[in-house]
């Protein structure tokens, strides 16, 4: 087998070729998740016509063009056209990035009628690192009004300090690309809440507390810890 | 980079001002109908754009001397230099001072469908009809170009037609994110804007919800082609529209 100044690509296939294995490409398509609840449930803090057309358009064209976008990668890859696989990033990120947030925000989200406060272990992070359930929103929520654009406001979980931290990123970077686990996000998208809210995106995330699933947000924390 | 003080004396308008004040709409809400409604314009106008000119002249009243005798155009021209002093004023002036210039210019390249006595697109044989042929094949492909462009900004931003002195006066797109502006000193392309076109979703969600394609192919419709050419004159000149009076 001649590897001297073989291509990493052609040195797979080489590889590949000389134990018998057939090249495979296991691209796994990504599917756009279930709500946990009808459209309407999440009113009267978001109305029914918002949840639809975020589901089923906004989070629905992530997902279509993740897997349209991840095809060309692998594809590329295969061919071992770096260039091609490198100009193809930022339409990765958007893409995932969009179908893991929102992934996410529908699970951190819960009808009114069964809203519980955060208590045990998650509570008590919270006291540790911010004093108080209410403190820590009185942080989150104007420094997530003040997200430039579109993007979401977190908390997050960080490995290395054990701490809860606040945080935001723009478009639909995910929230790992500043080192921390996504407990809660909060989508400030216009999209999000402008049919209902318009501009007053502050109203949006002042009601968005009374819907977070705070259940969800301790199960996050539990299996990031 | 040293501030740029050149352009607030080229650029410079009645006089220094401290005030930014909020244009009136060259037309009423509801002249952009029915490819941009009524309630959008009155939003988009009235509570939007008014919010970037009361922050930037928060910003003002913070900023150092210097920056309180610009222009409107001179605070863009600035943004990205050391002129602000402190990072967290430069971003001020990038989102609102890029904001109020980005609305004002904006509508005023919009008026009521119909108004345009060429139609919808510059005067045949005229300047710019002649200069996008040159840039872009014809004015299909531009037209297709830049709404390209404006359908994938991704997240918030405006796609731009501009003039660009420094390469004799070429003629290219681009887009920008948030209010940041090809004026700006940090902008990656940087050129005198002739046309813009707001993909902010406040400018097309109350109508076109997730479709901004729609909106993008709609929007033609209204575009001001007049102005657009009286821009593109001066533009080639080392002039940029005027957008405000203070």
């Amino acid at each position: 087998m001649a590897l001297r100044g073989a291509s990493t690509g052609q040195l797979a296939r080489s590889l590949r070729a000389a134990w018998g294995q057939q090249q495979s490409r296991a691209l796994v398509t990504q599917s756009l998740p279930d709500l946990p609840y009808d459209y309407s449930e999440l009113e009267p803090v978001i109305c029914a016509e918002i949840m639809e057309l975020h589901h089923k358009k906004h989070h629905q064209t992530y997902v279509t063009a993740l897997n349209a976008t991840a095809e060309k990668f692998a594809e590329a890859d295969y061919k071992g056209d770096i260039a091609t696989m490198i100009a193809l990033q930022s339409a990765l990120k958007f893409n995932r990035g969009g179908h893991v947030n929102h992934s996410i925000f529908w699970t951190n989200l819960v009808p009114p009628k069964d809203f519980e406060p955060p208590s045990g272990e998650l509570l008590k992070a919270i006291e540790s690192n911010f004093g108080s359930l209410d403190n820590m929103i009185s942080i989150f929520s104007p420094k997530t009004a003040a997200v430039q654009g579109s993007g979401w406001g977190w908390l997050g979980y960080s490995k290395d300090s054990g701490k809860l931290v606040l945080e935001t990123t723009a478009n639909q970077d995910p929230l790992s690309t500043k080192g921390l686990v996504p407990l809660l996000g909060v989508d400030v998208w216009e999209h999000a809440y402008y049919l209902q809210y318009k501009n007053v995106r502050p109203e949006y995330l002042k009601n968005i507390w009374k819907i977070v699933n705070w259940k969800n947000v301790a199960e996050r924390l539990e299996a990031a810890k | 980079m040293k501030p740029d003080a050149a352009f607030s004396s080229a650029y410079s308008y009645s006089g220094p001002f401290q005030n930014l004040t909020l244009q009136p709409l060259p037309y009423p809400y509801e002249g952009l109908e029915p490819y941009i409604d009524t309630t959008t314009m009155k939003l988009h106008h009235d509570v939007h754009n008014k919010a970037y000119i009361t922050n930037a002249n928060a910003a003002l009243a913070e900023a150092p001397q210097a920056a309180k005798s610009l222009t409107l155009l001179g605070l863009n021209h600035n943004v990205g230099t050391d002129l602000f002093g402190k990072p967290a004023l430069n971003t001020a002036f990038q989102n609102n001072a890029g904001g109020a210039w980005n609305h004002a210019f904006f509508f005023k390249c919009m008026s009521p469908a119909g108004s345009s006595p060429s139609g919808n697109a510059p005067a045949q044989g005229g300047a710019l009809a002649k200069a996008i042929d040159a840039a872009f094949g014809n004015f299909t492909a531009f037209k297709a170009n830049f709404s390209e462009g404006a359908t994938k900004r991704f997240g918030s931003g405006f796609e731009w037609l501009l003039v660009q002195p420094d390469s004799g006066n070429k003629l290219v797109t681009t887009s920008t994110p948030n209010q940041d502006n090809p004026l700006q000193q940090s902008a990656e392309v940087k050129g005198i804007p002739i046309l813009t076109l707001d993909v902010w979703e406040h400018a097309y969600y109350l109508k076109y919800n997730a479709t901004r394609p729609a909106y993008i192919k709609n929007w033609w419709n209204v575009v001001n082609w007049p102005y657009v050419e009286e821009n593109y004159g001066k533009a080639t000149q080392g002039v940029v529209p005027v957008v405000a009076s203070s």
